[in-house]
């Protein structure tokens, strides 16, 4: 169960490049729930995750995680309950260790690190059969430097890294938006099978309109640092492409207009 | 025959040095000047201990001990100062000269008096080959030299595995992952800044006893001794690293440990053939500078369309 209350979160504040990122965001998410957010460039998707993540301090707000208050942790400390994969394929591993060295030490994910091996033996039979469930034929490769191979099958990784110790909340920001769209599908694939398997909470930013119909239970749309609309249960399931395109032409309308009404008003008192 | 044994020994107690470079410079991508500082530390400690008749192997681990303090409080102004990696370095280097006069109360402290490690060895080569030279291929060497060689090998050999071993924990992946990724490694649950300091702490320890071990070797401990170590440990990683490559850990760590004792040959050589001491820092930030910018220079050379080709 995550919950976040009213997050704001203000960049550069005072300043002439002042962003309102976040402004007063809630969510509320049931235990393995698929949230899927969508919204224009700049709306908060990224800034919302990485709330979550713990990546920044917030303005105001609370996050609840698992019965936890972790608005005050660190990063490295909610990553006990966070499992996190990024846009950028480049991002989520250590490009210059082994396939294995990368999985072991997301085997540790939240555990106190100690000078016991840390490709044992055990471990190592482990990493080689969920590799190769992954059925990309990565399972002969694990001891290549993870940098060596294809944005797709890094993401793909990361996302076993991400899931190895089960996460209370599995954050994918656009995740497969970096990968040519046969990799995009393939690690999509992946995706929900470990999301179905561990049942995993579970939030997702895509600009894939598509991928937001097809996938997941729930819908959040971001305009502008807020939640816009909100589909949930048999409004989601009814839910079709257009419907979101046309809401989300909507919104940027209304912005457009909303900017055509401030430059009038500058123009008529200035 | 001595010069070479002397070179081989220098060329071991300074990868222990290479070691610390290596630790700051390709697992953190740090250039830490702290070393230039540090390994000074640990000279003047051991130094200052043994004439005061501390047993020499307490000595040298007090230097160890200077070491892993120097690099800690560079650790700590970069990871919660966040001050600037390489001002960090500077402002400890620059600190530690007054902390190294005060430990020896004067610039320089020769090793007149007191049982050092060289002692050790003399004794030992006593009781080994019973003489104070030895018949070595045809060659007389001192027995001391070549107990004192074996010593510097071991050490050399032992702190190698030791790291090897390390970076292969779970602890030390996760230090070189925050090395080379530290953004994932923090979303994997690791306090990044606290492996920063870790890793900067070690690397200056080992430094550190590289310089308590010279002191000893040398028979002295001098305030300037530590100047241009920093470049003289680069160096050493670099040619280590075009002998071995770093494509797996063990080959880049005997690379380090290869490439200390080869740059020293090839000091010993230049100096030989008539090469000006004075120049000896200068040839050795050349050669640093060579060793980074060649490969560059080569790939486009071999390369010229590539680079010529406008982009698209
Ligand atoms: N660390 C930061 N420092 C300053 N401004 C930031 C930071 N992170 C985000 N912003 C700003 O906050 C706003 C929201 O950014 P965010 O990355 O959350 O958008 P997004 O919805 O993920 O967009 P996209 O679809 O392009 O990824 C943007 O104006 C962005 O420039
Ligand atoms: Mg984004």
């Amino acid at each position: 169960m995550l919950t976040v209350r009213n997050l704001c979160k203000t960049f550069h504040g005072g300043t002439v490049n002042e962003v309102r990122a976040l402004h007063g965001v809630s969510l509320e998410l049931p235990e393995a729930s698929f949230l899927v957010i969508v919204g224009g460039n700049g709306s908060g998707k990224s800034t919302l995750l990485n709330a979550i993540a713990g990546c920044f301090r917030l303005d105001d707000g609370e996050i609840h995680l698992e019965g936890h208050n972790i608005t005050r942790w660190p990063e490295h400390r909610r990553a006990r309950l966070i499992g996190r994969v990024f846009q950028n394929p480049f991002t989520g591993s250590a490009p210059n260790m082994s396939v294995a060295e990368n999985l072991a030490l997301a085997a540790r994910r939240g555990l106190p690190r100690t000078l016991g091996r840390a490709l044992s033996k055990r471990l190592m039979n482990e990493l080689h059969e969920q590799v190769r469930q992954l059925e990309m034929g990565l399972e002969d490769r694990l001891g290549n430097a993870i940098g060596s191979l294809s944005g797709g099958q890094r993401q793909a990784l990361t996302l076993l890294m991400a899931t190895w110790r089960r996460p209370a909340v599995l954050l994918l920001d656009e995740h497969t938006a970096a990968l040519d769209p046969k990799s995009a599908d393939q690690v999509l694939r992946v995706t929900e099978a470990i999301v179905q398997r561990h049942k995993l909470t579970t939030l997702m930013v895509t600009h894939s309109m598509s991928q937001a119909v097809n996938l997941g239970d729930r819908i959040v749309m971001m305009h502008k640092g807020s939640v816009a609309y909100r589909f949930a249960g048999a409004d989601k399931q009814r839910l079709g492409v257009d419907d979101l395109l046309t809401r989300f032409e909507d919104l940027r309308r209304r912005e457009l207009l909303d900017e055509t009404a401030a430059a009038l008003l500058e123009e008529t008192y200035v | 025959m001595t010069l070479l044994i002397g070179a081989l020994t220098i060329g071991l107690i300074l990868s222990l040095l290479a070691l610390g470079v290596y630790i700051s410079y390709c697992v953190f991508d740090i250039a830490d000047i702290t070393t230039d500082g540090s390994i000074t530390l640990g000279a003047s400690i051991c130094a200052v201990l043994i004439v005061h008749g501390v047993n020499p192997l307490l000595a040298t681990l007090a230097g160890f001990a200077g070491g892993l303090a120097a690099g800690t409080v560079t650790g700590i102004l970069q990871a919660k100062f966040h001050i600037n990696a390489l001002l960090s370095g500077i402002l400890v280097m620059t600190g530690l000269y007054s902390v190294n006069l005060h430990v020896m109360g004067k610039s320089n402290v020769p090793l007149l008096s007191g049982t050092s490690f060289t002692t050790w060895a003399e004794r030992l080569g006593q009781a080994w080959f019973g003489q104070p030279e030895v018949d070595l291929l045809g060659w007389l060497v001192s027995s001391r030299d070549l107990v004192t060689l074996l010593g510097a090998l071991g050490v050399s050999l032992l702190a190698g595995l030791a790291l090897y071993w390390f970076f292969r924990t779970e602890l030390g992946t996760a230090m070189r992952a925050a090395g080379d990724n530290p953004q994932m490694i923090r979303a994997l649950g690791v306090n990044v800044e606290r492996y920063r300091i870790l890793g900067l702490a070690l690397a200056n320890g080992l430094t550190a006893l590289s310089g308590a071990l010279l002191a000893q070797y040398q028979g002295f401990a001098d305030a300037q001794m530590g100047i241009g170590m920093m470049v003289w440990g680069l160096a050493s990683v670099i040619i280590g690293e075009s002998l071995t490559g770093s494509r797996s850990l063990g080959l880049a760590i005997y690379g380090a440990v290869a490439g200390s004792v080869l740059f020293r040959m090839l000091v010993a050589m230049a100096l030989r053939w008539g090469l000006n001491p004075n120049d000896l820092k200068l040839v050795t930030a050349l050669f640093v500078f060579a060793a980074l910018v060649l490969p560059h220079l080569l790939q486009r050379w071999k390369r010229p369309a590539a680079v010529a080709q406008p982009r698209s």
